[in-house]
């Protein structure tokens, strides 16, 4: 399959993302990936690196920079345009609504090129999920916490034990329809309201 | 959020002053009153906003003035016939450089009085003696090819005997990094809207030169550029949203709700930059470095002197501009393409019910104005201008060929 082996430059300030876009390119066989992160200097990084293929995030303030040295074209031998076969409008729009796009070097073959769109876009997004999935995460962490302050608060004014602490909780969240975190939030921020201050 | 609203609008802004009469068109009910849903989406890059409105994800955007053109002239990777009903004002830009370049400057006769011809004739005697002297070409940034700041830049540096694309090096920098690129020895001088030229003196690293208001008083910058398609398919909505825009507008340029408009700005979402940092555009009092200051006349208009009206004569001045620098061809074809480009006949349409002052012509001699004049309109009374270039040339779209072949003429001979 392979003729020669593309260039691929990932520019992305995401370090994590980034790791795994080049994982995700060394296991499809591309040898010669290099990431950068910070776009100083990067003129000459790209005369250095002779990229076929360049993969940035678009949340990045930096591509209108990027385009016009492209267009230039002195600081990059050969011209380099925007990923994009105008009859493709599917693979555009599944590049934007992952938040990646892609430059290729003047008269690379589309099809040697699409698989690196195509798995850029799929890690973006399992990026994208990962991240959604680790703020649900640390959200759910910050109501356990919130509802282990509103426990002992209750045990503490109340002189109630944990797990009666904790049923009453329960059940007033569920007369009130709420989430227990929501109704332990409410508590505590009562308590410091009306407290001597229970904390700090 | 309107339940129910009659219109479904989405928008992108870039987080720059600029996009105030948006901003606040979605934050202060004026949408809302008109039957508008307006989400607003705030973009990283002038690209991200391309291929969004181009892919459809936004209806509508703010944008750099000259970017409407470059779509659809094909000057972009990717595009969609965009057209612009409505302009987000007038003038907001300043040029600022570097404290090393202000010495060398000074030295050359250059005062703190923003005067363009004599910032010009002092930056280019330093410029020759840095030539002879075998220093590197100073390098100033400007924040995308096809926008006002680049033109204006270019403009005022070749009517000052300066060749932009010889004598200096002009690069691409995003509007926040600019201040740190100046004081960080990457960039020696900027051409950018505000705050960031303010930034700059604040800290004490930059002096401001010359504004836009000086160098082309009264003159187009950002614009709302509609994806042409939506614009046919939805011309009640479009319609309403220019007479929202119009209201935000007025409101905008009131004295008395400045500071209820900076602190809508400098929430997280928009700006997230203290209303402090705002004022010298609302103001148009500005700080210039070293402890000078100045009040400058029409520094920045949201809404007066007609500033939404989309004027042909400014697409067609850019294009001119265009063509100078080498970004697009002169053609009849070209030509025509952006004189169809920004669309009067729709903000008339539009705010026709309104009864408002609206321009009787939809192309003026740019740089005819030498005073504030009325001028006939339909409804109350409409004042325009001054309007001058700087360098006292006047560009009538009328006489286009004349005027690109007189620019032509005027650049350094290589």
């Amino acid at each position: 399959m392979v003729r020669t082996a593309l260039a691929v430059l990932v520019i992305d300030e995401n370090r994590i993302r980034a790791a795994i876009i080049e994982a995700g390119l060394r296991e499809a066989g591309h040898e010669r990936v290099t990431v950068i992160h910070d776009v100083t200097g990067i003129a000459r990084r790209i005369a250095e690196i002779e990229p076929d293929v360049i993969v940035i995030d678009l949340e990045n303030p930096n591509r209108d920079m990027l385009e016009n040295m492209f267009q230039l074209s002195r600081a990059v031998k050969r011209p380099i345009a925007m990923f994009v076969d105008r009859s493709d409008q599917a693979s555009i729009e599944a590049a934007v609504d992952a938040g990646v796009s892609a430059y290729v070097v003047d008269g690379l073959r589309q099809e040697r090129v699409k698989p690196i769109l195509d798995m850029a876009v799929s890690r973006f997004n399992a990026f994208s999920r990962m991240a959604c999935e680790l703020e649900e995460a640390r959200s759910e962490l910050e109501s356990r916490k919130v509802i282990d302050r509103a426990k002992g608060i209750l045990m503490k004014s109340r002189g109630l034990s944990e797990e009666a602490a904790y049923t009453l909780l329960r059940k007033t969240a569920m007369n009130q329809n709420r989430k227990i975190g929501d109704i332990a939030q409410s508590l505590v921020t009562a308590a410091g309201l009306l407290g001597p201050a229970e904390d700090e | 959020m309107s339940m129910g609203a009659e219109h479904q609008i989405t928008a992108g802004f870039m987080p720059l002053f600029d996009s105030a009469v948006l901003v606040a068109a979605s934050e202060l009910g004026f949408a809302a009153r008109e039957g508008i849903d307006l989400t607003l989406h705030r973009e990283t890059s002038w690209a991200n906003i391309r291929d969004r409105i181009a892919i459809g994800h936004f209806h509508l955007a703010h944008m750099l003035g000259p970017m409407p053109l470059a779509c659809n002239l094909g000057l972009t990777p990717l595009a969609s016939e965009t057209i612009v009903p409505f302009s987000l004002g007038l003038g907001g830009n300043c040029v600022t450089i570097s404290n090393a370049v202000w010495a060398g400057m000074a030295a050359h006769g250059a005062e703190p009085d923003l005067d363009p011809a004599r910032a010009g004739a002092a930056l280019g005697a330093l410029i020759r003696e840095s030539a002879a002297a075998g220093r590197d070409p100073l390098r100033f940034a400007v924040v995308h090819p096809h926008s006002g700041h680049n033109y204006e830049l270019r403009y005022w540096l070749a009517a000052c005997g300066i060749d932009p694309t010889r004598e200096i090096e002009i690069v691409i920098v995003p509007p926040p990094f600019m201040a740190d690129a100046l004081a960080t020895g990457r960039i020696d001088g900027y051409c950018v809207g505000e705050p960031w030229n303010s930034a700059a003196v604040a800290a004490g690293t930059g002096h401001i030169v010359t504004v836009k208001a000086q160098i082309w008083r009264n003159s187009p910058e950002k614009v709302i550029g509609v994806r042409k398609v939506w614009a046919e398919q939805s011309p009640d909505a479009l319609a309403a949203l220019l007479r929202a825009l119009h209201h935000s507008a007025r409101w905008c340029q009131d004295p008395a709700n400045h500071g209820e408009l900076a602190a809508v700005m400098a929430q997280p979402g928009f700006l997230g930059l203290p209303p402090a940092v705002q004022m010298p555009i609302l103001t148009g009092h500005l700080q210039l470095g070293g402890g000078a200051a100045l009040d400058i006349d029409d520094f920045f208009l949201p809404f007066d002197k007609a500033a939404n009206f989309p004027w042909k004569s400014h697409a067609l001045w850019f294009y001119t501009q265009m063509v100078r620098w080498g970004h697009v061809e002169h053609t009849p074809g070209n030509l025509t393409i952006a004189r169809d480009c920004y669309r009067p006949d729709l903000y008339r349409s539009a705010l026709k019910p309104l009864g408002v002052a609206l321009p009787g012509a939809n192309s003026k001699v740019e740089g005819a104005l030498r005073v504030a004049t009325a001028v006939g309109a339909t409804g109350a009374g409409l004042v325009l201008g001054p309007d001058g270039f700087f360098d006292g040339q006047i560009f009538d779209p009328d006489e286009i060929e004349g005027y690109i072949a007189g620019q032509k003429s005027a650049r350094a001979q290589p």
